[in-house]
């Protein structure tokens, strides 16, 4: 997803003046066709994200398009204060782009997971957080993001993630995309787990259970038409997501269903544990711990449908 | 004395005596704080050097001046209302329900209201970055940024300090209103914040020290500050908390107190103004 960040950023500069791009000392070579091009636009900030941040409120309020750009933890809850008071109360169209969602750095250890960030930004007045499902969402939403004049927060995955998209999607922000239709189980991802939710799909699919499967790439706003169709037409909708199950896409839609219940729909939650690793493990490890697996969200769908 | 350097330093006086006066009347804090930049913001303001008016308050090309420390907002709220940037009758409506002056600037709250500021620490990132994104738009505009001793306490203002200098910002400069007392302390004590025009020398900075009162020493020292060509500048201002009230001069009771109404008058008397 990173690598599709890079290469829309560049492409849209050439026809965006107003695009600046700035980094926390990271994107190793990955931005280097953007510095050529744009070397009066790019600014490596150094190891201080607070200052970034700033930075680039600073050239929003000047009419300018940054964008911010490193390690999740780092360009999110290290500078919480900054995207609250410079991005946010201002308005500012900065948009905050965070590279390795959930357990992406997995095995760099618990400094570098991001299980907590949607649930921060999601918080902030005037924020809207997307967390496309693959390398062709991320291209759509920065285009997207370009057509709007508001604070963004765009949570990427890493890199080598599959790609889902044969063309692309019409990418609305606050829409969620279809990717298959279904008549049990409304499986709703947001992020990078959207192949597990796809997999998880295909097997319920192979023990005689129909699930619709969602991008619901934007967190912030919700989709409110799709959550009501949800609710009203599935016995059961899920979501799935690489984050913690406090404040995420699964703690938004919560939210959603106690001001807009009842509903006859149960709601089964996917997502990370309120705990730190302490010890190391590649990202399909802390999955497996933590249940984000398709076979494992596939029995538990399948015995919450039983119940009902 | 010229003219215009008389008509400011009477400018000082009277925005003193609003502080004052507002400050009793609303029971505000941060009173202290306020009169100690009133000559620095006067400055910059009407020294000449920034191209701040009010019929170019949206103008993309105007200068920028931001008061990192928005507790001092009071003074700024009044140098704008004397420069014609809002009507002087806003300034009653300070602090008050459903107003548009808060003891702490809200975005665009009043025409000229650069940044809104409050929480320390962040007037000189922004500032940088406005700076940057004049260079992009290859736009000469200066922007001019005034920080508090104690707020440079905050980790945010030394990263920006070792930014702008490898950027070669030189159309950003930063006044430090240097009055040796942060909210509940000596503000070399609290940190070591000395020697601060060291700091940030040894931080790449060109920098200049001068009385904080004194306009004229202020308003050549801005002037200078946008003829450097290859560093961003930083002017330490020695400056007086509580500057031109002589019970209020330098004892720090008086960042949160508010003055009686015998003290309103007493003031007013040692400004020239009652």
């Amino acid at each position: 997803m990173r690598n599709a960040f890079a290469h829309a950023i560049t492409a849209l500069a050439r026809e965006d003046p107003r695009i600046s791009l700035l980094s926390g000392d990271i994107g190793n070579r990955m931005f280097d066709k953007f510095k050529t091009a744009y070397p009066d636009r790019f600014f490596n900030c150094g190891v201080a994200e607070s200052n970034m941040t700033g930075v680039a409120a600073g050239m929003a309020l000047c009419g300018l398009r940054p964008f911010t750009y490193t390690i999740t933890p780092f360009v999110t809850t290290r500078c919480l204060e900054q995207i609250r008071v410079d991005v946010c109360y201002h308005n500012a169209p900065v948009t905050i782009v965070a590279v390795g969602a959930g357990y992406s750095y997995a095995t760099l250890g618990s400094t570098h997971h991001a299980c907590e960030d949607i649930a921060l930004l999601r918080a902030l007045p005037g924020m809207t957080v997307i967390c496309p499902g693959d390398a062709v969402e991320v291209e759509a939403a920065v285009g997207a993001i370009l057509r709007q004049d508001n604070p963004v927060y765009l949570r990427l995955g890493k890199k080598g993630e599959p790609v889902i998209h044969e063309t692309t999607p019409n990418f609305e922000i606050g829409k969620g995309i279809t990717i298959q239709d279904g008549s049990d189980i409304c499986l709703l991802n947001t992020g990078n787990t959207l192949p597990i939710a796809i997999e998880t799909g295909k097997i319920l699919e192979r023990r005689g259970i129909s699930v619709k499967v969602v991008s619901l790439h934007t967190v912030k706003p919700l989709d409110q038409d799709l959550l009501k169709e949800a609710f009203n037409s599935y016995p059961l909708v899920a979501t799935v997501e690489e984050h913690s199950l406090i404040g995420g896409l699964s703690g938004a839609i919560a939210e959603w269903l106690a001001d807009n219940g009842p509903t006859n729909a149960h709601f089964c939650r996917i997502g990370t544990p309120d705990k730190f690793f302490h010890l190391t493990g590649s990202q399909s490890y802390l999955r497996k711990q933590t249940g984000l697996t398709p076979k494992s969200i596939a029995d538990l769908l399948e015995n919450r449908l039983l119940k009902i | 004395m010229p003219e215009a350097l008389e008509a400011s330093e009477l400018l000082s006086r009277q925005i003193r005596g609003w502080l004052v006066e507002i400050t009793h009347k609303k029971k505000t804090a941060h009173l202290a704080s306020a009169l100690s930049c009133v000559d620095i913001l006067v400055a910059a303001y009407c020294g000449g050097t920034l191209k701040v008016e009010p019929s170019g308050a949206n103008s993309p090309e105007r200068d920028r001046i931001i008061l990192s420390k928005g507790h001092a907002v009071g003074a700024l709220y009044a140098i704008l209302a004397y420069r014609g940037f809002f009507d002087e009758k806003l300034l009653d409506t300070w602090n008050e329900d459903g107003g548009k002056l808060p003891e702490h600037p809200s975005p665009g709250c009043v025409p000229g209201l650069e940044l809104a500021t409050g929480s320390l620490g962040h007037g000189l990132p922004c500032g940088l970055g406005m700076a940057l994104g004049m260079r992009i738009k290859k736009l000469d505009s200066k922007v001019l940024v005034v920080l508090s001793d104690g707020e440079c306490n905050e980790g945010s203002v030394w990263e920006a300090a070792m930014m702008a200098p490898a950027q070669k910002a030189t159309n950003l400069a930063v006044i430090i209103d240097y009055n040796k007392w942060q909210a509940t302390g000596r503000s070399d004590e609290v940190l070591s914040l000395n020697p601060l025009a060291d700091k940030w020398k040894a931080f790449g900075w060109h920098t200049q020290e001068v009385d904080g009162h004194n306009l004229t020493e202020l308003q050549n020292a801005i002037e200078d500050a946008y003829r450097q060509k290859d560093k961003p500048t930083a002017i330490i201002a020695h400056t007086v908390k509580g500057k031109g009230v002589s019970f209020m001069e330098d004892d720090n009771n008086w960042h949160y107190r508010a003055p009686t109404a015998d003290e309103v008058s007493l003031a007013l008397l040692e400004l020239g103004l009652a």
